[in-house]
């Protein structure tokens, strides 16, 4: 992986700086007051540190948008029960690639975040869980922790203080289903990745049966800035109710592709057009995707969406992990839905019945129209299945699989239907489909 | 500990098993650790493995079967793994993967006669903003065309 390096507007973002400026190396991060933060935060009562991050408005940005600091506040303070804080880096759904950019450019700026978090919530453990297949962001994480072991960062005496942290990578094996926190903790424990039923939620119960909180990368990371520079700074950045900067990946069809740190609510025809550079080849845009592979896509006349959770729910779609995916006017609809339901079917745990199997059936039904096979009842059977799927599963992993195949049946029904009727596709690349059995 | 591996390995399972309050949740490490000596995880070390961790055989085996990252087989000395999810399909990679596949003499899931190459494709990498893209061994290669491929190959010795 080459170093990489990250975009963002006139203003200089927020961890940009950091990550430009090398800070998985210690010397770098000292350079820049790194660590004051934490020093700051071991100073103050629990609750400051819960109050501070929560009037921020910092929101969980693995995807659910869930209020960082309010559930921080959910661990109970009277268990006698070791706590957990858990880091969720297993980056994984599809137009996602941001969370590496943190680990590869700004470790130990992810460490700051790891002691105010773990003092927040009293936690003495963190494991970070990492995808298995980002090799050398685990070997770049791991030697900031080293660094920090060494400089008495982490460790019994954290800071001078005598409060006790560790901080252990924990790798995963190649299941998206992991991101999804309780299968993580379920992986963490050394079974398969299969979620759990909430509640209890992890906060109350989680790994190893004790109050645990799981956070995305990301949202760990703008945690020592709100430290540093007051909740109300970080607040005023972003919307009415949703804080700060944070990452966009911007993929598919732009000319120039690549993670952009972005206020939150900057519109999604900016992205596209003023930083990505806009659609490759002059072409026009068909669709786009605002917030990963499982949020229904967009059409053109939609771009001018402020990016932020709330304003993409109002008109139908999701921020989730800001995975934004442009298409041209010459993709296939019908190939581009068939290759992300086979992600969802490939990774359901198999646990749920609806998951299990709808994910399938779609599977096999969006391959058999993509090849000439398509029956007009396949324009409306589609959505029966995924509604069959919505909401009637233990995890989201279900709802993801489901929301595109709505979303594109929805805002492309004629494309479906063209397939269904000619049995043929306007991209001309599908064409050897025979039915089985008449040769 | 039966477990037969490099005394640097066995070194790395007795550490790897200090990060957590009981030995099970070192599972994952530990298979991890195999697979990087070996290549893959052997079957007759699932009990080995089990024993270690103190759970029955059978969990060792429905880890190792539910996570795609360990091979239950030997692979070649490079795997090559080409990402085929929506960002790398609509950037081109069914002909960057139909290119390989001539290159190579072989079909995906296959290994080439020399032992050196396997290739597959797999399920999103996260690596979206590089499309098309593909994951050899421990590195990541992105911006994909046949020509970088040439380069990419003529350097894997």
């Amino acid at each position: 992986m080459p170093f990489p390096k990250l975009f963002t507007d006139n203003n200089g973002g927020i961890l940009t700086p950091y990550i430009n400026q090398e800070c998985n190396e210690l010397k770098n991060y000292l350079k820049l007051e790194g660590y004051e933060a934490a020093k700051k935060a071991l100073a103050m009562p629990a609750e400051q540190v819960i109050d501070e991050v929560t009037r921020s408005n910092l929101r969980g940005l693995g995807g659910a948008g869930f209020p960082a600091g309010r559930k921080w506040s959910f661990i109970p303070k009277d268990s006698p029960k070791p706590k957990y804080l858990v880091i969720n880096a297993d980056e994984s759904e599809p137009g996602t690639c941001k969370d590496k950019y943190v680990i590869l450019g700004a470790a130990h700026v992810l460490l700051e975040g790891i002691i105010i978090a773990a003092r927040a919530i009293n936690a003495h453990t963190c494991y970070i869980y990492i995808r298995g297949e980002y090799v050398e962001p685990a070997q770049i994480m791991q030697s900031a922790i080293d660094e920090a072991y060494e400089a008495k960062i982490l460790g019994k005496n954290v800071l001078g203080t005598d409060y006790a942290l560790d901080v252990y990578i924990h790798r995963g094996a190649g299941a998206y289903i992991c991101g999804e926190e309780t299968a993580l903790l379920e992986s963490l424990e050394g079974k398969r990745g299969w979620p759990r039923m909430k509640p209890p939620f992890p906060a109350i119960e989680g790994l190893f049966r004790s109050p645990t909180i799981v956070n995305n990368v990301e949202t760990i990371a703008y945690v020592p800035m709100i430290m540093n520079k007051g909740w109300e700074w970080f607040a005023k950045l972003g919307t009415e109710r949703n804080g700060g900067y944070r990452f966009y990946s911007i993929s598919g069809h732009v000319n120039r592709p690549g993670v952009y740190e972005l206020p939150v609510g900057t519109t999604l025809r900016t992205m596209l057009y003023d930083y990505a550079g806009g659609i490759r080849g002059g072409k026009k845009l068909k669709a786009v995707i605002p917030g990963g592979s499982s949020s229904p896509p967009l059409r053109p006349e939609e771009i001018d969406v402020k990016m932020d959770f709330d304003s993409l729910a109002a008109i139908g779609s999701m921020l989730g992990s800001a995975g934004i995916i442009a298409m041209d006017e010459d993709t296939c609809l019908l190939d581009m839905l068939m290759v992300t339901t086979r992600f969802y079917h490939h990774e359901s745990c198999g646990q749920c019945t609806p998951c299990r199997e709808g994910t399938g059936w779609m599977d096999k039904i969006l391959n058999r129209m993509l090849r000439g096979g398509g029956r007009l009842e396949d324009v409306n059977n589609m959505p029966d299945i995924a509604n069959g799927i919505m909401g009637n599963t233990i995890c989201p992993l279900g709802d993801a699989a489901a929301m595109p195949v709505l979303g594109y049946f929805k805002k492309f029904r004629e494309e479906f239907e063209s397939h269904a009727k000619t049995g043929k596709c306007h991209t001309g690349e599908f064409t050897s489909w025979k039915p089985a059995g008449k040769g | 500990m039966s477990l037969k591996l490099s005394s640097q390995s066995m070194q790395r399972v007795k550490e790897v098993m200090t990060h957590y309050p009981n030995k099970q949740a070192a599972l994952l490490p530990i298979l991890h650790i195999v697979q990087e000596e070996m290549g893959y995880v052997p079957e007759e070390l699932e009990a080995d493995i089990a024993e270690i961790v103190e759970v029955p055989v059978v969990k060792v085996r429905e880890v190792l079967s539910f996570y795609t990252l360990f091979n239950r087989r030997p692979v070649g000395k490079y795997h090559i793994q080409m990402c085929h999810t929506i960002s790398c399909t609509l950037c081109g990679h069914r002909d960057l993967l139909k290119y390989i596949k001539q290159k190579l003499g072989i079909d995906v899931g296959q290994t080439t006669p020399d032992g050196k190459y396997t290739l597959s494709v797999v399920e999103c990498l996260a690596a979206c903003e590089t499309a098309p893209m593909m994951q050899i061994n421990d590195k990541y290669y992105g911006n994909l065309t046949p020509q970088r491929i040439d380069e990419i190959f003529a350097g894997l010795t």
